[in-house]
């Protein structure tokens, strides 16, 4: 066998170019080519499209027709930044982030810790929290329109507690009641994330810090939470980028973002832009004007959350 | 980190004896009574969603939760008359089915290459990889629209619901950290034998990446057959349309004709969810930390 490997990885005198110019095992690339392809062809492309036409007047024209598109600078981001609906929606967002994301990683570390430690009941606790996670969102839009309409089930057990206007059709109620909701939804995602980081971490830590006194609350706070920081990076960035996501849950919940625009995400913006209003570029403008702010929310978390 | 011990941290208790004798059985018993009521509070709208599609009447009194009878098929008949389910299933089943075919084969090869072959451009290709992850969906949509619908004219057609989703990059991670789990020396040993690399795939890798293949494919499932925005984007005719697309029209624009929308609804929402809920149930084991983790974090 060692000899026969030893041959084996000996390149003939022929291929010898081959090897050097592709690698050693060249079929690697051919391998590779459909992946590779369909990056180019579906991120790669479109992401370099979608940077271009933000930058031009682009409009859909008649298939075939030959149609000029002139470059205009930062009008179209003028336009954006112009609209008092794009602001209202970028500030939605932060509101919705503001709430989703803490929410999002406070209840998924605990839960997971709490299921780590759990013996009885295990796979029925793990199927309950993924459930929400593997189910299509219009169909929990459905029984959250049905659960918290105003005559519906929250507002009959609440009486007279009940907000007014309903929850829904709440200005200030609506867009928080979506971040809470988002977060209810993709919670078990973030557990699997949290529960794959508490594999690692050294036993010998909590054995230390049970000989030191320490009881369970402050073996959580100096053992558990610095120890799964990557992975609460990592859950706050995949949040924040989901989160920046939102469109099924205002475009169903509350009418296309209602009321009065009080919950309408940049991305339902963009649809309502772009293709119902048919201004692409408009669109296009606002999407990377979102990807910047998500970019650089990204890299403000990660600052202060790898900080110790 | 073996294909056969996948799945058994979760079952080990992670924290060792001196740590949980400090505990305490108070603390042991509030701890599952907080997780046990947390699972109730997941599942309950579940439950509501399965109990309103069978009343033929809202009731949203607490009461209503929890009939005792009256319960009707009524509103699957109702929907299935509003959106023609049947069809609406079809469309999702081709859309998803599609997906996980060319995530399974053309992820099985990325992963594959990435993790036994040396070639040129491979550090340079993982880094792409790594990188598309990051670009969000949400800034493609437009140019992606233009490119697909208006420049390919694949508007209404599964293929340009399936395009964007074709390959699903989690899943080329998961293939590609189970194949770095075996020696390399088993596929150095097939070469000799003058096998190609498809063949040593086909008949030495793919029987021992077999647990792989059913967690990239429950994980592939609920992308594309809950994805709502994409195919609402591209699909104007009806009987184009998945199932989530469908309901969510309905429940946009028809339902406030229905005798009980809600119920209607609801039922729409129990038919979409039951197939991915099903799966996962079913094959929960495979759905683990150790198996998704390492594919999210690369």
């Amino acid at each position: 066998m060692t000899v026969h490997l030893t041959r084996g990885t000996q390149p003939r005198p022929g291929h010898r170019r081959v090897t050097a110019l592709l690698g050693r095992h060249p079929v690697g690339l051919a391998l590779m080519a459909p992946y590779a392809a369909y990056l180019l062809l579906v991120f790669a492309y479109p992401f370099g499209f979608a940077v271009w036409m933000s930058f031009h007047d682009y409009f859909f024209a008649a298939p075939g027709a030959q149609v000029e598109r002139p470059f205009v600078g930062l009008e179209n981001y003028r336009t954006v930044l112009g609209d008092p609906g794009v602001r209202q929606a970028f500030g939605n967002i932060l509101v919705f982030l503001l709430i989703n994301v803490p929410l999002t990683a406070a209840l998924a570390l605990t839960l997971a810790v709490a299921l780590n430690q759990a013996i009885r009941g295990r796979t029925f606790l793990r199927v309950a929290y993924y459930v929400p996670y593997v189910t299509a969102s219009v169909a929990v839009v459905g029984v959250w329109l049905f659960l918290f309409s105003s005559d519906g089930l929250v507002n009959t057990l609440l009486g007279p507690l009940a907000p007014d206007p309903s929850w829904l059709v709440n200005e200030t109620l609506a867009m928080p009641l979506i971040a809470v909701f988002v977060a209810w939804k993709q919670l078990g995602f973030f557990i699997l994330l949290y529960l794959a980081a508490l594999q690692n971490v050294p036993k010998e830590l909590y054995e230390s810090a049970a000989v030191d006194g320490a009881g369970a609350w402050q073996r959580f706070r100096s053992v558990t939470v610095p120890a799964v920081r990557p992975a609460t990076t990592l859950v706050v960035i995949v949040a924040t980028v989901t989160g920046a996501n939102l469109f099924t849950e205002p475009y169903l919940l509350t009418g296309g973002g209602g009321p009065n625009g009080a919950s309408t995400s940049p991305v339902l913006l963009m649809y309502q832009r772009g293709l119902e209003q048919g201004a692409p570029d408009v669109a296009a403008a606002i999407g990377v004007l979102l990807v910047v702010g998500v970019v650089a929310l990204s890299m403000i978390n990660r600052r202060l959350l790898e900080r110790s | 980190m073996s294909t056969r011990t996948l799945g058994a941290p979760e079952t080990a208790p992670a924290v060792e004896p001196v740590a949980r004798r400090r505990t305490g059985t108070l603390g042991r018993v509030l701890r599952a009574a907080a997780l046990t009521a947390f699972a109730l509070a997941f599942l309950f709208p579940f439950y509501y969603m399965f109990i309103g599609s069978l009343q033929a009447e809202p009731d949203t009194s607490p009461a209503g939760a929890f009939p005792t009878g009256g319960l009707t098929l009524g509103n699957y008949r109702e929907i299935n008359a509003e959106i023609h389910l049947l069809r609406s299933l079809v469309n999702s089943g081709i859309f998803t089915g599609g997906v996980i075919l060319g995530t399974v084969v053309f992820g099985l090869l990325a992963g594959y290459a990435l993790a036994q072959l040396s070639f040129r451009g491979r550090g340079a290709l993982f880094n792409l990889v790594l990188l598309v992850q990051v670009v969000p969906f949400q800034l493609l949509l437009i140019p992606l629209y233009v490119l697909i619908v208006r420049g390919y004219g694949l508007a209404d057609s599964y293929l340009g619901m399936i395009l964007p989703f074709l390959i699903n990059t989690t899943a080329v991670f998961v293939f590609r950290q189970f194949f770095l789990q075996l020696p390399p020396d088993l596929f150095a040993a097939a070469r000799v034998d003058g096998a190609s690399e498809l063949r040593i795939l086909w008949s030495v890798a793919l029987p021992l990446v077999r647990p792989a293949l059913l967690t990239v494919v429950l994980l592939t499932f609920i992308g594309p057959w809950n994805e709502f925005l994409w195919p609402f984007l591209i699909t104007k005719q009806t009987d184009m349309q998945p199932l989530a697309v469908s309901l969510a029209n309905y429940l946009s624009n028809v339902a406030a004709r229905a005798a009980n929308p809600y119920g209607a609804v609801l039922a729409g929402a129990c038919v979409l969810a039951a197939p991915a809920v099903a799966l996962f149930v079913a094959f929960q084991k495979h759905f683990t930390s150790t198996n998704i983790g390492s594919g999210v974090k690369g």
